[in-house]
């Protein structure tokens, strides 16, 4: 699991992402966040077509940097699903607005991995990070919710 | 008696003991909690990270480009009419721009005059982001019809003639000049555009490379010019110790209060830049008379074509670099109007404000964010916050404790 490394993220003196479950305090002095948001970050697709898990290569997660990420995607029963496309896309619906960047799957690691290049969130706060996967049993979705 | 005397002043010790305590207990400094220190320390220049690199020019850090840069900035050769060097505009006694609405070379701009300070850490540069590098900026004020009002073939002449030595000091010997045309490039003045259609291909490259050169020293030069310490500063890097105590007034805490809390301030002005980089629609009004500002969405379209940018033929970036431009949002309604966020770093010594210069007075932009009006085009961010006569000028206090010391960041260049 990630943690906030807090000696690293105050030497930095740049807020890093918290993704450890529940913890949302960190978001408490803007916007306030939801009660219970699903921070996992790995969950069944909308439909329960695939399940699909998202880990930063970056951590902390630093704001205004550009970072990649991992998207594994699989079979509900656990095997590795050969995916045709993932589409990428999110923000911070608090703010009414988008990524400030265009993320693409860049590389097939194999496995059913797959590297996401040109993540950034330029602001603290909630975000979303929306899958659209096209795979071998069909398309479906997948939102995970991120408190930076 | 003299046992009740020591018994008295121990009391009045302990008293006086337990007054201090209370009263250090509601010094505002004391009452951050320990995310709103780190908040506040995110937003100091001990937080900075180093200049990040540019692949894209590869003499970004070599010193004999930054001198040959500081000399073309200040160069008035490289205009049209003798009189305009970037320093007209970028004034470096006044933070590097020049207190107007709208900057004014061999004629009237559409803009506000952007500072320098800091700027290499900014992955796209224009109110628009237009282009993707200092050095790529710096070319596009110099065939601007407004701005230096020359052409290309005319600056590779002025360095041929006044910089040679230095130039293929730095970049390697300068292409045959002297049989081109004194006046050519793709500009708007038609004689300067015709002659550079009736150049051979190679010539034009070679001049473009000469071109990109001029940009890159510029660009050298540009990424010396560092943000200075400010009070904010000095109270931010005191918090962790517990020093900060009179460093800035009641009035300035409550500011820096609203800033990173109710204000949502921090929310786009973040990092100890405090800006985020990036582009927003705050429902700045449109000035009347100038054409209209499309903002990002004019500024996605033209750094994807730009023959400067990172990935084009005259950049020395290598594979997997450009990562901002390749992963750049380049659609999308929230493109529309929206401005680059700016540095707030003495931000309340530089009126007056927005891309246009449309804002006057500080107390007029923190009454702006406060109602939040509607965009004239696309959508505003913003909503409206209600601040109080009184929050807004604490506000207002807390932005000047962003200016730069006195003394600071006026260093001769």
């Amino acid at each position: 699991m990630l943690t906030l490394t807090p000696r690293r993220a105050l030497l930095l003196g740049i807020p890093a992402l918290v993704l450890a479950g529940g913890v949302v305090a960190a978001g408490a002095m803007m916007r306030s966040v939801p009660n219970g948001l699903d921070l996992a970050l790995d969950k069944r697709t909308a439909g329960g077509l695939y399940k699909a898990a998202i880990a930063p290569q970056a951590n902390p997660i630093v704001v205004g940097t550009m970072h990649a990420w991992t998207v594994t995607v699989q079979t509900p029963e656990g095997t590795p699903v050969k995916v045709a496309r993932i589409g990428i896309d999110g923000g911070m619906p608090q703010h009414g607005h988008g990524l400030p960047t265009a993320p693409q799957v860049t590389k097939d690691l194999g496995g059913g991995r797959y590297l996401v290049e040109g993540m950034k969130f330029n602001m603290r706060g909630w975000w979303t990070l929306d899958l659209a996967i096209e795979g071998p049993k069909g398309a479906d979705t997948v939102t995970f919710n991120l408190v930076l | 008696m003299r046992r009740a005397a020591a018994i008295l002043s121990s009391v009045l010790l302990g008293t006086g003991l337990l007054a201090a305590g209370l009263h250090a207990a509601s010094a505002p400094g004391s009452r951050w909690t320990k995310e709103e220190r780190a908040l506040i320390q995110s937003l100091a220049l001990d937080a900075l990270p180093p200049l990040p690199v540019d692949p894209s020019n590869r003499v970004a850090d070599d010193p004999r480009a930054a001198e040959l840069g500081r000399a073309l900035f200040f160069d008035v050769r490289l205009s049209a009419n003798g009189q305009v060097a970037c320093a007209t505009c970028h004034l470096p006694e006044r933070q590097f721009q020049d207190d107007v609405p709208l900057a004014r070379g061999v004629g009237m701009t559409t803009r506000r005059t952007m500072p320098i300070a800091g700027m290499a850490h900014s992955p796209f540069l224009f109110w628009d982001g237009r282009t993707d590098s200092l050095w790529s900026q710096a070319l596009g004020p110099l065939e601007s019809s407004v701005e230096h009002g020359g052409n290309r073939t005319q600056y590779a002449h002025v360095i041929a003639l006044h910089y040679r030595q230095t130039y293929e000091s730095v970049f390697g010997p300068l292409p045959v000049l002297a049989r081109l045309p004194s006046q050519a490039g793709p500009v708007t003045d038609p004689e300067a555009a015709g002659a550079w259609e009736a150049m051979p291909e190679p010539d034009r490259q070679a001049v473009n490379r000469v071109f990109a050169n001029i940009g890159k020293a510029i660009a050298a030069f540009e990424r010396t010019i560092k943000p200075a310490p400010t009070r904010f500063d000095a109270y931010a890097s005191a918090l962790g110790s517990g020093r900060s105590v009179g460093i800035l007034t009641e009035d300035e805490i409550a500011g820096l209060r609203l800033f990173i809390g109710k204000g949502e301030c921090i929310n786009c002005h973040n990092g100890p830049l405090l800006t985020d980089n990036h582009f927003h629609n705050t429902g700045v009004s449109a000035t009347p008379g100038l054409p209209e500002d499309l903002g990002r969405a004019a500024g996605a379209k033209l750094v994807r074509e730009d023959p400067f940018n990172c990935l084009g033929p005259y950049s020395d970036a290598g594979e997997g670099d450009c990562s901002e431009l390749r992963f750049m949002a380049a659609d999308g309604h929230e493109l529309l109007r929206a401005f680059k966020t700016p540095s707030l770093r003495g931000a309340a010594g530089r009126p007056p404000y927005m891309h246009a210069g449309q804002i006057g007075t500080l107390a007029d932009v923190v009454a702006h964010y406060s109602t939040a009006p509607a965009a004239p085009a696309g959508h505003s961010e913003l909503r409206p916050l209600n601040l109080s006569e009184t929050e807004r000028r604490q506000l207002i206090a807390f932005l000047a404790t962003l200016n730069p010391n006195t003394g600071e960041g006026r260093k001769s260049f």
